[in-house]
C-alpha cells in the first residue's frame, strides 16, 4: 500500500481543548470533537510527514498502543475525515511534483 | 455541541468571543443599541494581536459584527488573520456593502456564516427601520450573491412593532435565498442607558403568537409546557455563558461578559486578554453567580426554564442579580404562569384574572 500523506484543510476551523480537537467544517457546519490519540493525528497532518510515520512517531510515541492497531484505526479515522472534506489524503508529500 | 461546552466550561476556556470591530455604521436602525461614534478603534496591528491571545487562549467560535463591519478598509485583512489562526468565523452585516470581490474573498478563505439583518420582505418597512432607502434591495442583493459564490448565510429578523406582522415574509425569503432564518423578538436598552426604544418590544399578543408558531419554536405543546422544577440542581447552576465560556469585546478593547451585558471588565490596551479573562474583579463576579444568589429569580417557579438574560436584567436596572423584566415577561406569556418579577414589581395588578376576582 502506498503511504498516505494526511493534510488539514486550510479552510476547516479547529481548535484544542485540554489535548482534544474540536473540528468545523464550514461548508455544511459538520462538527467533529476528536479524542487526544485523534487530535495528535489532526494536529500532525500538515502534508509533509505520511501517515505511518505520524502513526509510529507521534501516536505510538505517547500512548500505548500496539502499532498495527494504530494504523488502522489511524487509516480508519484519516479515511473518515476526508470524506467530510476537512481532511486531504495524497500519496506524496504536500509540495512535491 | 453540549459536550464541547461542558469541556470549555471545565477548563476555563472562552470558547465563543464577539468582537464588535467598529460601532460606525451605515444604516441608522430605530432599535440599534449602539452609540455610532468613532472610539478610537482597535487598529490592525492591535487586532492581529488580539486574535493570537485569543487563539492561544483557546476562542474557537470568532463572531465579528458591528456597527457595519465592511466599513473597515482592512476587514479582509483583519479576516484573513483570524483565519490563519483557525478560528470559525462568522460575520455579522448588513451586506449593503458587499461586492463581488468580497463574497469572493469570504469564501475562499473559509469563513463559516455571513449573518445578515432583514426586518421585513417588503421595502417600504425595512428601510424604514434602517432609514436607508434602498438598503432592503441592497442586502437581499448581496445575499443572493453570497449564496452564489457558496457562502452559508442566515437572515436574522429583530421583531418590534414596526414588523411585527412581517416575520413569515422574511421567513420565506429566506427559504428563497437559501439562507438559514432566525428572530430575536427582544428589543434591547441603549448601551448608555437610554431605555426609551424599549417601547419598540412588541407586546405579549404577539409574543405568544410567535410562541404558537412551530417553524420558529418547534413542538408548540412542549415549548409552552416544558416546566423544570426548582431544586438544588437548578439553584446551582450558572445563569448562562457570558462570563463563562463567551465574552466581547468592544471597537476600542473593552472586555464585557456579553455584547448585552456591558459590564468593563478590563481593556486588551491595558491587560493581556488572558488576564482579564480569568482574573478581572468583574468577570469573576459575573462568573460565580448561580441562580441561588439571585434576589428574585432565585424563588421563581420559572427558575429552571427561564431564559433570564443577566445582561438585560443589569440594562434594565435590576443589577446582575435581578430579574429581566423582558424575560419574566416571555416566562409568563409561555406558561401562563406569573414571575417572582412581576409579583415584585407588582405587574400582576393588571392580570385580568386578578382584578376580575377583585370584583
Amino acid at each position: 500500500m502506498n503511504p498516505l500523506y494526511p493534510k488539514r484543510d486550510p479552510n476547516a476551523a479547529f481548535r484544542v481543548l485540554g489535548g482534544e480537537a474540536i473540528v468545523m467544517n464550514p461548508v455544511d457546519s459538520a462538527l467533529f470533537s476528536l479524542n487526544e490519540t485523534a487530535s495528535v493525528i489532526w494536529r500532525a497532518s500538515d502534508g509533509s510527514r505520511s501517515l505511518a510515520e505520524i502513526v509510529e512517531s507521534d501516536v505510538c510515541g505517547q500512548f500505548e498502543v500496539e502499532p498495527a492497531a494504530a494504523m488502522s484505526e489511524a487509516i480508519a479515522f484519516a479515511e473518515a475525515l476526508a470524506a467530510h472534506g476537512v481532511l486531504t489524503l495524497s500519496d506524496a508529500p504536500a509540495g512535491s511534483v | 455541541m453540549e459536550r464541547i461546552g461542558a469541556r470549555a466550561l471545565s477548563l476555563g476556556v472562552p470558547l465563543g468571543v464577539h468582537v464588535d470591530l467598529t460601532w460606525r455604521c451605515n444604516e441608522r436602525c430605530i432599535h440599534c443599541y449602539l452609540d455610532h461614534d468613532d472610539p478610537a478603534e482597535l487598529t490592525l496591528a492591535e487586532l492581529k494581536g488580539l486574535l493570537d491571545q485569543m487563539a492561544d487562549a483557546g476562542v474557537f467560535f470568532l463572531t465579528l459584527s458591528g456597527g457595519e463591519i465592511f466599513l473597515r478598509k482592512d476587514l479582509r485583512d483583519i479576516v484573513a488573520h483570524a483565519r490563519s489562526r483557525a478560528f470559525d468565523i462568522k460575520l455579522k452585516t448588513n451586506a449593503i456593502l458587499i461586492k463581488e470581490r468580497d463574497a469572493e474573498w469570504i469564501r475562499d478563505l473559509g469563513v463559516h456564516q455571513v449573518q445578515v439583518s432583514i426586518y421585513s420582505h417588503r421595502a417600504e418597512v425595512h428601510d424604514a427601520i434602517t432609514k436607508v432607502p434602498g438598503s432592503l434591495g441592497r442586502s437581499v442583493a448581496a445575499l443572493r450573491m453570497l449564496r452564489e459564490k457558496g457562502v452559508r448565510t442566515v437572515i436574522a429578523c429583530v421583531l418590534m412593532t414596526g414588523n411585527a406582522g412581517d416575520y413569515p415574509g422574511v421567513q420565506a425569503l429566506a427559504r428563497e435565498l437559501g439562507a438559514e432564518f432566525t428572530m430575536d423578538p427582544t428589543i434591547t436598552p441603549h448601551l448608555n442607558g437610554d431605555r426609551s426604544i424599549l417601547s419598540l418590544n412588541v407586546g405579549q399578543g404577539k409574543l405568544g403568537e410567535v410562541f404558537r408558531d412551530s417553524t420558529l419554536v418547534g413542538d408548540v405543546d412542549k415549548f409552552l409546557s416544558e416546566s423544570i422544577p426548582v431544586d438544588e440542581d437548578v439553584l446551582d447552576q450558572t445563569p448562562c455563558s457570558a462570563g463563562h465560556t463567551s465574552c466581547y469585546v468592544s471597537p476600542h478593547g473593552d472586555i464585557y461578559p456579553c455584547v448585552q451585558f456591558p459590564v468593563v471588565c478590563g481593556n486588551v490596551r491595558e491587560s493581556a486578554f488572558l488576564d482579564i479573562w480569568r482574573d478581572s474583579d468583574r468577570m469573576l463576579e459575573v462568573r460565580a453567580i448561580r441562580t441561588r444568589d439571585l434576589t428574585t429569580c432565585s424563588s421563581c417557579g420559572h427558575a429552571g426554564s427561564c431564559t433570564r438574560c443577566p445582561g438585560l436584567a443589569y440594562m434594565e436596572g435590576n443589577s446582575m442579580y435581578g430579574p429581566s423584566t423582558a424575560d419574566c415577561e416571555k416566562s409568563y406569556v409561555r406558561t401562563g404562569i406569573v414571575t417572582a418579577g412581576m409579583l415584585r414589581k407588582g405587574t400582576v395588578g393588571g392580570l385580568v384574572q386578578i382584578s376580575g376576582l377583585a370584583y
